[in-house]
């Protein structure tokens, strides 16, 4: 049999430690041992087939019930590629996000902000025969969270990704272009790579905007690609 | 070439995404209502963190070959169990079979757990195998990790029938070891 060509590791800078110190939940749950690398199988190159059939898409946010939610309409919409370009088709995106007064439809959040009933924040989708994913919701707030005094989370959405190998699997927050609070926030700075980290902020897109109805932004999402094969880049086609 | 986008955490407020039916691979009405045979097991384990508190807001997802240790069968292989108050995670599921390594090699009977949470910039992921497998002493993956520590890999039958128990320390004495794939 022959071996399943393994997914890429990752230059180090463009993703984040587990150990860092401005991030205080880091502290006593990152592993002081280095991780054990493995090379990559079946089992790190195979992954869950998502059937819509059991995972239901959920693509419009910014109603419950037929009642709209309150805040700002927006559309996001981006491509699902791998390192090489390639669509990545049929992945799963999930995506959860605070309403717009920045509190969570969650028991866990006692911020003090009023909740939406008309506003749960969840959503999933897939992405097409190009990659391309598109969602409706509302645009988040911000919200305070405890790790260092006055902080507050920059406005972001949650995203969770399969591809086609499990080594593939990402979970990320998408930014927004502009936000003051980036500059503060750990989270976002974790990355060391300055270019790697702003490519998580989404940018405003009039081509995804719809007249009369809601602003549009653009967020791509690039996972993992394939280590190259020895016939892969010789030129001989 | 464009670098693969950036990890973040998936925060205190993950549970919006909790379906804890997911738990359970062998749900009468979930993709696998129509596979049979195979030994029906439970996977269970506490995740704690450096100070040994329980880590109770992590979601688990577990990743894992059929009986005959195929991945694309009809089995569907993929499971989501937050941890709960105590940090006990459990899933219901098949056992796996072993699955082909590389080269001519033979991985023993595994599932692959990855941990989400606060705290976790990115996932912590790791293999949970079963003990007593005559396999294990070949399996690639395990004789890649110093003996001493090979045993936070390898799960535990429990008094309860088809159950098998792994707990996950994510920092610390006893610490789990993690794997970089
Ligand atoms: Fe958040």
């Amino acid at each position: 049999m022959t071996d399943p060509i393994g997914y890429r590791r990752p230059d180090p800078a463009t993703q984040p430690p587990y150990d860092v110190p401005a991030y205080g939940s880091t502290h006593h749950r990152h592993p002081k041992q280095a991780p054990v690398r493995v090379p990559h199988t079946l089992t790190e190159v195979s992954g869950p087939r998502f059937s819509p059939a059991w995972y239901a898409p959920h693509a419009d946010l910014s109603t419950l019930n037929g009642k709209a939610a309150l805040g700002e309409r927006i559309i996001v919409a981006g491509r699902v590629l791998d390192e090489d370009g390639r669509p990545v088709r049929g992945a799963m995106v999930e995506v959860w996000q605070a309403n717009a007064a920045g509190r969570y439809h969650h028991p866990g959040d006692q911020h003090d902000a009023p909740l939406d009933p008309n506003f749960l924040g969840r959503g999933r989708v897939f992405t097409d025969e190009e990659g391309n994913y598109r969602f409706t919701t509302i645009r988040p707030g911000a919200y305070p969270w405890r790790n260092h005094p006055n902080a507050w989370r920059p406005v972001h959405i949650h995203y969770s990704l399969f591809g086609a190998g499990f080594a593939q699997r990402l979970i990320t927050q998408m930014y927004f272009p502009g936000d003051p609070l980036l500059a503060y926030d750990p989270i976002f700075l974790s990355t060391a790579d300055e270019a790697a980290r702003n490519r998580l902020i989404a940018r405003f897109d009039l081509d995804i905007t719809e007249p009369e109805w809601a602003l549009g932004y653009r967020f791509d999402i690039v996972l993992r690609g394939r280590e190259a094969t020895p016939f892969e880049n010789d030129g001989a086609h | 070439m464009t670098a693969a986008t950036a990890s973040q955490t998936a925060g205190p407020y993950w549970h919006l995404i909790d379906f804890p039916e997911w738990a359970d691979l062998l749900r009468a009405d979930g993709p696998n209502a129509g596979v049979t045979g195979g030994e029906r097991i439970v996977l269970t384990g506490r995740v704690t963190d450096g100070q040994g508190a329980p880590v109770a807001d992590a979601m688990v997802e577990i990743w894992q070959a059929d009986p005959e240790g195929r991945y694309d069968g009809a089995f569907h292989g993929f499971g989501r169990c937050g941890t709960d108050a105590d940090g006990m995670f459990r899933f219901v599921t098949l056992k796996p079979g072993p699955v082909p390594g590389r080269g001519n090699q033979t991985q023993a009977p595994h599932v692959v757990l990855s941990i989400f949470a606060r705290g976790l910039l990115k996932q912590l992921v790791t293999r949970l195998y079963f003990a007593g497998e005559a396999l294990n002493e070949n399996d690639p993956v395990l004789q890649a990790i110093e003996p001493a520590r090979r045993g936070t890999l390898i799960a535990r039958r429990t008094a309860a029938p088809g159950e098998w128990r792994l707990d996950i320390r994510l920092q610390g004495e006893g610490e789990t070891v993690f794997l970089d794939v």
